[in-house]
């Protein structure tokens, strides 16, 4: 089940840039596109954990900025020929607000799971 | 416009070799949907590697070692592969082509690569049983089987494809005679004495040579016997290898009533007369050159798919060609004009104990041709320099012993990559070792540097192994591979040179970063983490006071104006102007390290404070105690101007000649802010002694009695560099002007990326000393470019950034959940 968060205004956050949301689970990087789509990845590249949030958005990918190592947004996998794959975090828009699929954060007990 | 005949427009390929192969490579790369495609092949097999035949003859390589594709391939692509059909008709009105067996398929783009015919020298008996070429699986079967049974072999040709044939042929145990009909061997590659040295090489392996000889008739009733001179010698033979030459094979294309003339004309595009139809490989002519190197058609086929895909980008100029020669025990490489004429000078290197020989064709400092023949590791090297034009003046009293010895801080040893084991490390940066890279090149068939880098990381970081692994690519996939091509695109999004890009920059005014990309059709639509930062500079350096800098095109680091380190933390160095510094300011440091928890405060070497992670939340908080104490970013974290160094010089030292600290100073007072292709390091020494180690900087300034000498070019790092002395000045206010006039050359005129010392290496010394020191009034001129830039670039980024709250989301997390 999903259980959406609002984050924040969809102008928050820089075209072909990113913001970083602090979770439980660790910082989640929230991308926004040249045509303001939203992706949300854990902000950790699997090659060596550098910070995604800080790389240089193109297209729908992101470059980390340790070790330039290029990851699709929409699915985290890294581009061939390096292997790997970051976290995704579902992400929507809805009236130019950005949500988060939070399921730790939930702020109301869900019965019978 | 394309017109389609289907859902799918239909490409066919007649001749299924390398050019033609590669080209549809080449398109599937760009675009794989674009075209459904069908290739017909002579030969009955999938695709393979021709350059490769010696090797097989000569027993190093089997059949299915040379294979590229193998028909899966062909399958997997979705390509209709007929092997095995000849084409014999070409009906452009119709745009159908027609087979041997009846095979009739419609095309809306033909590419014609049907290669070349072995020449035929037309004496009597030529076609007599045992009259063999050297071109395709089938001659060298046949050389093969031959030698099972047969004792005497005659090779008519001493030319590269004769010698390879005449030295598989004595492998195989046969007796080889060579005949040349001229008295050089290799004499279109060669010149006498690296021909005579050959011709010694191999008759010491035991290969006969007649030489000059003209043949005149072979003989034998039904087979081969022996071969006839026009002298009225003769000698025994059981076969006869014809290896005098190719013909650009042009029969289909003259039935068809293209436009011929020793090829099938093409243009820049590589377009024949008709439009629909295009040509690569071995049986074009373009302005004026056939080619029948392995180099050449790639770069062709290139080409020629960028058009296929109507990206219509790309040109063809002509390629300049090298030559190695694949026999066993023999080095020998042969480039360019290697004869020379009165215009040009030779440099000659003779070892006839060790029997090495090299000879350079100079012309005005650069390199024209080469010969090299017993020690060729660094024909890669003259080669390179050849096609870039280098100027040789600096290292032109070593240049024939190698690169090795242009003291390359202990890599110097980069030419002995056959002789490293597997496990023995290429790639410092990347861990990689040479048997990754040999592995990764044969499993994945690579042809490129380029491919290599993507598949091992290896040479994709510094680039100091990168000529280690082009001479790895050579020797795995074969000596034609290894050539780069000399006009390197700014990235994968581009086909544009850096070069092109700044030029179009100016002329059509484009002054944003989409502009550009429209303008220049980037194939990416917001390109990648390459060309942003570049185009950016590109549009900073061209429009100064006008372009906004666009900040998401910048690199983490100068976005967040501090350097980035491997845990995610900030390392922060504030600026000392010449490295001076006084109790306030180190106070200032002392307080925020203990106020915000740095964890590691360190002295670097250029002379300023680190204070190593801080965490990003806590920059702008960090920056604002910083300023309170009057201290702003140091930029260690730019392509910008990084430090001064300097040495007390004068004022206190009793060796100093002039007051080296106020000259420093004065310069970082003048240069920071300024953003450049990359970093940029000053030094000013107060006396000779040159305790500032002003000659390993960008620009580094020595005092003497006289007043400065100037010194550009240098760097420190994993290629070390000295500087080249660039004039000496008698002012300080003549050392602020040509430092700038310099700095502003180098804005201007440097790829994004290139440091100093490889940028004075392309452009060469002289011409930034025309610039720079003998033009007076370009001189000023550029001073005044610089100064007015630096005008609007001297607003510190720490200050701006507590001072403009909107600047400050960067730093702040967006929300906690």
């Amino acid at each position: 089940m999903e259980t959406w968060v609002k984050i924040c205004r969809v102008a928050d956050i820089p075209r072909l840039g990113a913001r970083v949301v602090k979770s439980a689970r660790g910082d989640i990087a929230v991308f926004r596109t040249a045509n303001d789509e939203i992706f949300a990845l854990m902000d950790r590249c699997p090659h060596k954990a550098g910070p995604l949030s800080q790389g240089i958005v193109h297209g729908k990918r992101v470059t980390c900025p340790l070790h330039n190592w290029v990851l699709e947004l929409a699915d985290g996998n890294a581009l061939a020929p390096d292997v790997g794959c970051a976290p995704t975090v579902g992400a929507k828009i809805d009236e130019e607000d950005v949500y988060l699929d939070m399921p730790a954060a939930r702020t109301t007990p869900v019965a019978a799971e | 416009m394309l017109m389609k005949t289907g859902s799918k427009p239909k490409l066919v390929l007649i001749g299924n070799g390398m050019a033609g192969m590669r080209t549809i490579e080449e398109v599937l790369k760009i675009d794989a949907n674009m075209y459904d495609i069908t290739v017909f092949g002579a030969e009955p097999y999938g695709n393979y590697n021709r350059i490769m035949l010696s090797p097989v003859l000569a027993g190093d390589k089997t059949v299915d070692d040379i294979m590229i594709n193998d028909t899966q391939w062909y399958a997997d692509n979705g390509i209709t592969l007929h092997a095995g059909k000849t084409i014999t008709r070409v009906d452009r009105a119709k745009c159908v082509v027609e087979a041997d067996d009846g095979t009739v398929e419609p095309y809306d783009r033909l590419l014609l690569a049907t290669g070349s015919d072995p020449f035929i020298i037309p004496v009597p008996g030529a076609d007599l049983d045992g009259v063999i070429t050297f071109r395709d699986i089938h001659d060298v079967n046949r050389m093969m089987e031959a030698a099972k049974t047969k004792k005497h072999a005659v090779v008519i040709g001493g030319g590269l494809l004769g010698l390879e044939a005449a030295k598989g042929l004595m492998i195989q145990g046969m007796d080889v005679t060579v005949v040349h009909l001229m008295d050089c061997l290799m004499e279109r590659q060669l010149d006498p004495m690296a021909g005579g040295m050959l011709r010694r090489s191999l008759e010491d392996q035991g290969m006969k040579f007649l030489m000059p000889a003209s043949t005149q008739e072979i003989l034998g009733e039904d087979h081969v016997t022996g071969v006839r001179f026009a002298d009225g010698s003769e000698i025994p033979a059981d076969i006869v290898v014809m290896a005098v030459g190719i013909r650009p094979n042009i029969k289909l294309a003259q039935s068809a009533g293209i436009h011929c003339e020793r090829g099938v004309v093409v243009n820049d595009t590589m377009q024949t007369f008709d439009p629909r139809i295009y040509a690569v490989g071995e049986c074009v002519q373009h302005r004026k050159q056939t080619y029948g190197l392995v180099a050449p058609l790639f770069e062709q086929a290139r080409i020629c798919a960028n058009h296929l895909t109507e990206r219509c980008v790309l040109r063809y100029l002509g390629s300049v060609t090298s030559t190695k020669l694949k026999v066993t025990g023999i080095d020998l490489f042969s480039a360019g004009d290697f004869i020379g004429s009165d215009a040009t000078e030779d440099m000659t290197f003779r070892d006839p104990a060790r029997n090495i020989y090299k000879k350079l064709v100079i012309e005005e400092n650069r390199i024209k041709g080469a010969v090299m023949f017993g020690d060729t590791v660094d024909g890669a090297w003259y080669f390179q320099m050849m096609r870039d034009g280098t100027d040789i003046s600096a290292f032109r009293d070593t240049i024939l012993f190698g690169k090795a010895h242009l003291g390359d801080s202990g890599r110097g040893d980069q030419n002995q990559a056959m002789a490293m084991a597997d496990g023995d490390e290429v790639c410092g940066c990347n861990g990689v070792c040479k048997g990754d890279i040999v592995a990764a090149i044969t499993k994945n068939k690579l042809y490129t540097l380029d491919d290599v880098r993507t598949h091992t990381k290896a040479s994709s970081s510094c680039g100091s192994c990168t000529g280690l692994v082009e001479q790895l690519l050579a020797a795995t996939a074969g000596g034609d591979y290894s050539a780069t091509p000399k006009e390197k695109p700014l990235c994968k999004c581009t086909d544009r040179t850096h070069e092109e890009v700044r030029r179009v920059i100016l002329e059509q005014s484009l002054k944003t970063i989409p502009e550009v990309m429209s303008f220049l059709e980037w194939s990416n639509p917001d390109g990648c983490a390459s060309c942003r930062p570049a185009l950016n500079y590109y549009l900073l350096c061209a429009w100064p006071g006008e372009y906004i800098d666009d900040q998401q095109s910048r690199f983490i680091n100068e976005r967040a104006h501090a350097n980035i380190q491997k845990d995610g933390t900030y390392s922060v160095v504030p600026r000392m102007w010449g490295g001076v510094t006084n109790p306030k300011e180190l106070r200032a440091i002392a307080d925020v390290a203990d106020k915000f928890d740095i964890p590691t405060v360190k002295v670097t070497g250029g002379q300023r404070i680190d204070l190593l992670g801080v965490k990003k939340d806590d920059l702008p908080a960090v920056w604002a105690d910083l300023n309170a104490a009057g201290l702003v970013s140091g930029h260690a974290y730019g392509k910008a101007l990084r430090t001064v160094k300097t040495c007390v010089g004068s004022e206190w030292c009793r060796f100093g000649v002039q007051d080296s600290t106020r000259m420093g100073v004065d310069l970082e007072k003048m240069c920071w802010g300024t953003w450049t292709p990359h970093k940029v390091k000053l030094a000013v020494s107060g006396c000779p002694r040159n305790c500032a180690e002003a000659t390993i900087k960008d620009f580094g300034v020595v005092a003497v009695d006289s007043g400065w000498e100037l010194h550009v070019g240098g760097n420190g790092g994993m290629k070390v560099r000295k500087t080249d002395l660039l004039c000496k000045v008698k002012t300080p206010e003549e050392v602020l002007e040509y430092c700038g006039a310099y700095l502003q050359l180098y804005r201007e005129e440097a790829y994004y990326l290139e440091r100093t010392a490889p940028w004075i290496e392309r452009v060469g010394l002289e011409s930034v000393k025309q610039r720079v020191v003998e033009d007076a009034e370009g001189r000023k001129a550029l001073y005044e470019r610089f100064l007015y830039s630096q005008s609007f670039s001297q607003d510190d980024p720490w200050a701006a950034r507590a001072r403009q709250a909107e600047l400050q989301s960067e730093f702040r997390t967006l929300a906690a959940v």
